[in-house]
């Protein structure tokens, strides 16, 4: 009994040192940000590996997104007889949950576990020490950046992955099942609004950028220096940043569109 | 340094592809793209009850879409719902004696404001007021009185 | 002359394991010092207290007459330039290419124009016999070349000292040789002050001005290689000669090997 305790007490400890560690570092993350204004080309760098690279899958989940969306909705829809409102429904839960959400949780899969298998690699070979021997410092020459990038592609990508989600429900919705496109697109334009569909969804993006890279970076530069401790690091990331994003979006949900 | 240049080609248009999905999404997808005709004028009506009018609601007249509600407020003095309606700069020929009412599209869906036409010669102006308003009709009180009638014819 | 590095009373923990308990070293400016001892004495913690990447729990670090775990984040990272540091892995950044790597601290540090860079960083590629391999990518150097690109990149600043972590270890006998000789070499050409951690005896006695031995958290023997060859102490014979059995027994301490065989604990 005592014995349990104990374990659950040491549980308790490490969690709470590990939720500590993880601030310090996103402290000194942040530290290291102006810097980055003389050297952008570090940036420019890093959203090539986080942001292009992430477009194909970006692309691609969109598009079948949007079409599935596009013809569960109408099955549902024409029972109304409200298949016009096929637009709206597209495009409110593309623009308020699924652009976000999805489009974070692909990131975390495509860009987070990369961001934290190199920074572990980099840490199990001795780089990041050897960059601190070279007064080089880590955080703002290899870890600052990577974040920059992330903030900036994350609300880039959710874009995509929305406007690319609506073009597929309206291949679906016009193309093959005949919904009217002028209905299709004047619906979608007379309900969806700007400041409190668009820029909210874009805030989330914003938010969930932040939450992945963060989580990323930390469990990289945080991962035993082994190929094991890399290898968990990399699944944990995965784990953590999905269960931050559905959380969060519960929480942003509730703050932006419920009125509580 | 020729791979560096074409990754910075290919970020370049990576940021140029997601400010274009945003622009896509703003003025394709939202209503924002209304906002650049935004210079129309604006007149006042008083509703008993507005039901479930927003804000950017629609304002039709033979259901043409003339412009939206810009905003709802309740009048301090009488109770009445005060709301301004934004009506667009070329419908500039709209009769003083014209009248608004709330009506519901189909069933259940959203509620818009729908003006009928007077036989004035002056025509509405910006700050005037709309006199003849009909409320919403709300359907609980509708099948109330439904009810309330049948349970008294027996 | 007052030492470059001067360690005093240092003691360090990593969790309960005590790794050093009262260590004072002498570091001298132009000498090859060799830090000596079996595995697990924390010699490769010894530099990595000395870089100033971990802090003691007592004693201080002395650099040119400056308190390492007392200076600011910015003035640890000025005193940083003057070190170099060869890893054992060598450390090389494995995302660009030989050239780079031993550019890397000149294009972090400086302004220079590219066509100074490219000699300088040529100049110190030619000094570890490595200019030929310049556009190679790190993963396609064997081990030592990858330690000899390192000790170039090392050397980029001009430091006014460098301190090798094992820097002999799993090198084949050819490698090996010349890694003596470069460490010399640069030593006493550049007039640097060299730190050498290492358990490879024979390799470092041919160098080393000066050697300290350590053992259960303490300096056990100083002296120049010769007189600890003359060391009376048992343990420093075992150690240099590499004998089997002595102070250090062959068998990790415990139970006695008969009784072991007859508790028949175990056994169920």
């Amino acid at each position: 009994m005592i014995e349990v305790l104990r374990s659950l007490g040491r549980w308790g400890l490490d969690t709470f040192q590990r939720l500590g560690r993880g601030h310090i570092f996103l402290m000194q993350m942040l530290a290291g940000m102006p810097s980055l204004a003389f050297r952008f080309s570090l940036v420019v760098q890093q959203l090539f590996y986080v942001g292009v690279l992430s477009v194909l899958i970006i692309l691609i989940s969109g598009l079948f997104v949007g079409m599935v969306l596009g013809l569960q909705g109408y099955n549902t829809l024409v029972d109304f007889g409200a298949e016009e409102s096929l637009g709206v429904l597209v495009s409110l839960s593309l623009v308020r949950e699924l652009g976000p959400v999805v489009s974070a949780l692909l990131f975390a899969g495509r860009a987070g576990s990369a961001l934290t298998a190199e920074i572990g690699l980099m840490k199990s070979t001795e780089q990041l020490s050897g960059m601190e021997m070279m007064a080089v410092d880590p955080m703002r020459r290899i870890i600052a950046p990577r974040f920059l990038a992330g903030l900036i592609s994350m609300p880039l990508l959710a874009a995509i992955f929305s406007a690319v989600g609506i073009f597929g429900a309206f291949l679906v919705g016009h193309g093959l099942l005949g919904v009217d496109d002028g209905a299709f697109w004047s619906q979608m334009q007379a309900k969806t609004d700007w400041y409190e569909d668009i820029l909210n969804g874009v805030i989330k993006s914003i938010v969930f950028g932040f939450v992945v890279t963060w989580i990323a970076l930390f469990e990289g530069y945080d991962a035993t220096p082994t190929s094991e401790g890399v290898g968990r690091a990399t699944t944990r990331t995965v784990v953590h940043s999905a269960f931050a994003i559905l959380g969060l979006d519960f929480v942003l949900t509730a703050l932006m569109f419920g009125d509580i | 340094m020729n791979s560096k240049r074409s990754a910075e080609i290919l970020v370049g248009l990576f940021v140029a592809a997601g400010i274009a999905a945003l622009f896509v999404l703003a003025m394709k997808v939202s209503n924002l793209g209304d906002f650049t005709d935004d210079k129309g004028y604006e007149v006042v009506a008083n509703f008993q009850n507005i039901g479930g009018l927003k804000p950017r609601s629609p304002v039709t007249m033979a259901g043409v879409r003339v412009g939206r509600v810009s905003s709802i407020s309740l009048d301090p003095d009488t109770y009445d719902a005060k709301v301004t309606i934004n009506i667009y700069p070329q419908y500039d020929n709209i009769p003083m004696d014209t009248s608004a009412s709330i009506f519901t599209a189909g069933l259940l869906g959203e509620q818009y404001i729908s003006l009928s036409p007077g036989a004035d010669d002056f025509f509405l102006q910006d700050g005037d007021i709309i006199d003849l308003t009909q409320p919403a009709v709300v359907l609980e009180q509708v099948i109330g009185q439904f009810l309330y009638s049948t349970a008294e014819g027996e | 002359m007052a030492p470059l590095i001067k360690i005093r009373d240092l003691h360090f923990n990593r969790g309960d394991k005590v790794i050093f308990n009262g260590v004072d070293i002498d570091i001298y400016r132009g000498k090859v010092t060799a830090i000596m001892g079996p595995s697990g004495t924390g010699k490769t913690t010894l530099l990595k207290l000395i870089g100033g990447q971990l802090k003691p729990d007592r004693g201080s670090v002395e650099i040119d007459g400056q308190n390492v775990h007392k200076l600011s984040h910015s003035k640890l990272y000025e005193l940083r330039k003057r070190m170099g540091m060869l890893f054992q892995s060598g450390a090389l950044l494995t995302d660009i290419n030989v050239f780079e790597n031993v550019a890397f601290p000149l294009r972090e540090h400086t302004k220079l124009p590219e066509s100074m860079i490219h000699d300088l960083v040529l100049m110190k590629l030619q000094a570890v016999g490595l200019r030929n391999a310049r556009n190679m990518m790190p993963a396609e150097l064997s081990g030592g070349m990858a330690r000899r690109v390192a000790l170039a990149r090392a050397v980029t600043l001009d430091p006014m000292m460098i301190m090798y972590d094992e820097p002999f270890t799993g090198q084949d006998p050819i490698s090996m040789g010349t890694l003596v000789n470069l460490i010399r070499r640069l030593n006493d050409a550049m007039g640097l002050t060299s730190i050498i951690v290492s358990h490879d005896v024979a390799e470092t006695t041919q160098i080393a001005d000066e050697i300290y031995l350590l053992s259960g958290g303490k300096v056990v023997e100083k002296g120049t290689p010769e007189t600890l060859k003359t060391s009376g102490s048992d343990w420093v014979k075992q150690f240099l000669q590499g004998l089997p059995d002595g102070p250090v027994p062959f068998h990790y301490p415990g139970n006695d090997f008969g009784k072991d065989l007859l508790n028949s604990e175990e056994k169920r």
